[in-house]
């Protein structure tokens, strides 16, 4: 069993957290108390001192020589204090223009990478030929069927998310097909996430029987 | 080997008291949802002590990534984001240790860095786990000539949009304070053309798909992930537009990488557990719609609502 008090410390709050499972109590309450306020103060002095010290201060006044001052920071400052006039509700309307720059600088940039990579680039692979040959000349059939699959996939779901038409008929049909290709994606995703939880579960139990009770090797 | 032996007696009679609970529900008497938690963690926790090994597929998305570290030629500077903070470790902490091992026996020269605050340490534990391995030390990598630590910066994708004019804009010092040209490794290093190959660890936002649309598509990087199995659908897509070239998916995704470049972990010792803990899953689940079979047929037999499945 582990002599290191941060050892004790994180397993005891595991299974204070844990102990919800049985039913909620004071300790599970406990614990979830502390995990939210270590949270919030950890996270004020991580953002703090990156942002506010090593980002803003030292690139302004650089410690080291040889690093040239970057003056251009002193304008972000002075539109991250404009955001605070909020607090001072005469000239609170002067936070709109840190704000208006965010919002642009934003726009502007996610806009561009959506539309290529998430736009363009997606696009541009479902309009390849549905017969596939693999890199010596010979047909490939796995990836055949699966630019197969991916065309209908999109064409169906494409149809399923058009409202101006009613889903009847052939266009019903084709919309019902499109339903079948979100619920797999659907189930996909989640069984991706019942994975994930399960390893975090797993990352745990593995600290209780290693770190702390020390029964693992 | 005794704790091998009594985790395997406890799953077979676990096993056998699954019969028990599949009688109860077709009877259409609830179990208790505690004991739905205690099954699960007995599927987590008993295999930890087996000494058994979970069988593996290979699979493209992986070994792509091993083809393209191993055709670099040596000295090839590999990038590393550690985009991920501890509570995503038991995901990628394996595959981050097992892909820098990977890299140094490559004799790569390894630049890491971290878009998430806690990453860069995230990056030093995997560091440390690489040069307690034997193999690795013999190499004895030296930082800053083999490898460095350029720490944290804010600013999510502007880091990298940065990145792509100049490394050392957003990095002036490395994570000692060392200033950028006074580090042997970064000489000659001043955007993505001076780098091979671009390694994301990545557990939400900013992370792989940040890399992808910003150092991929817009700057031309060689991209390969290691996310969460939380985003790993959500890269798929990039993976077969060829936008990203490799992906390590979760816990799976660790094993199969570890496996592939022979350096078994940790990824491998859970493997099992989670394959147990699924099994767990997809029997309740089962259970679950037996029960809601029954009830629905009861009910219309009857008319009265009864209860059934898991309480």
């Amino acid at each position: 069993m582990s002599l290191d008090i941060g050892v004790w410390i994180g397993a005891l709050l595991t299974l204070g957290i844990f102990s919800f499972l049985y039913r909620d109590n004071p300790f599970y309450k406990l614990c979830e108390s502390i995990f939210v306020g270590v949270s919030a103060g950890y996270w004020f002095c991580v953002f703090f001192f990156d942002n506010m010290v090593r980002k803003f201060y030292f690139g302004v006044f650089p410690s080291e020589a040889g690093i040239e001052p970057k003056y251009f920071l002193i304008v972000g400052a002075v539109l991250g204090a404009l955001m605070l006039t909020r607090l001072i509700p005469s000239i609170g309307w002067i936070s709109r223009w840190p704000l208006s720059f965010i919002v642009g600088a934003t726009a502007g940039l996610y806009m561009m990478l959506f539309f290529v990579s998430n736009g363009l680039n997606q696009v541009a692979d479902t309009m390849l030929p549905l017969y596939r040959e693999t890199a010596g000349g010979d047909f490939d059939p796995a990836e055949t069927l699966g630019t197969i699959l991916v065309f209908i996939g999109t064409f169906t779901g494409l149809i399923y998310f058009f409202f101006s038409k009613e889903h009847k008929g052939l266009f019903g049909g084709a919309a019902r097909v499109g339903i079948f290709f979100l619920m797999v994606t659907f189930g996909a995703a989640f069984g991706y996430t019942v994975m994930s939880r399960m390893s975090l579960l797993i990352g745990r139990m593995d600290f209780l029987f290693r770190d702390w009770l020390g029964l693992l090797g | 080997m005794a704790g091998h032996w009594i985790a395997v007696a406890i799953n077979v009679v676990v096993g056998l008291t699954l019969v028990w609970v599949l009688v109860r529900t077709i009877q259409g008497r609830p179990i208790e949802r505690r004991i739905v938690f205690v099954y699960i963690a007995l599927a987590v926790a008993t295999p930890l002590f087996m000494k058994l090994e979970a069988p593996l597929a290979e699979t493209p998305e992986v070994q792509s990534i091993v083809t393209t570290i191993k055709e670099l030629p040596p000295g090839s500077r590999i990038l590393i984001s550690f985009d991920y903070d501890p509570q995503s470790a038991p995901e990628l902490q394996p595959m981050a240790e097992a892909f820098i091992k990977f890299a140094f026996k490559q004799r790569h020269k390894v630049i890491i860095m971290g878009l998430w605050p806690l990453g860069p340490d995230q990056a030093n534990q995997a560091i440390r786990a690489a040069l307690e391995d034997p193999s690795v030390a013999e190499l004895a990598p030296e930082y800053g000539v083999d490898y460095v630590n350029l720490g944290f910066q804010s600013g999510n994708e502007f880091v990298i949009q940065g990145m792509g004019s100049a490394f050392k804009n957003m990095f002036p010092q490395d994570e000692r304070g060392t200033i950028y040209d006074n580090i042997p490794i970064l000489r000659g290093v001043t955007n993505f053309s001076n780098v091979d190959y671009v390694q994301v660890f990545s557990s939400g936002k900013p992370g792989t798909r940040e890399w992808v649309q910003v150092a991929a598509d817009r700057f031309g990087a060689t991209v390969g992930g290691g996310t969460t199995a939380v985003q790993a659908p959500e890269m798929y897509p990039f993976l077969r537009s060829n936008q990203l070239i490799g992906l390590m998916g979760g816990m799976t995704g660790a094993a199969e990488f570890e496996k592939a470049v022979e350096e078994l972990g940790k990824a491998n010792t859970f493997l099992l557990s989670q394959m147990f803990a699924h099994a767990t899953v997809i029997v309740f689940v089962i259970f679950g719609n037996i029960a809601y079979f029954r009830s629905r047929r009861r009910d219309a037999s009857t008319d009265a609502p009864t209860p059934g499945g898991i309480s």
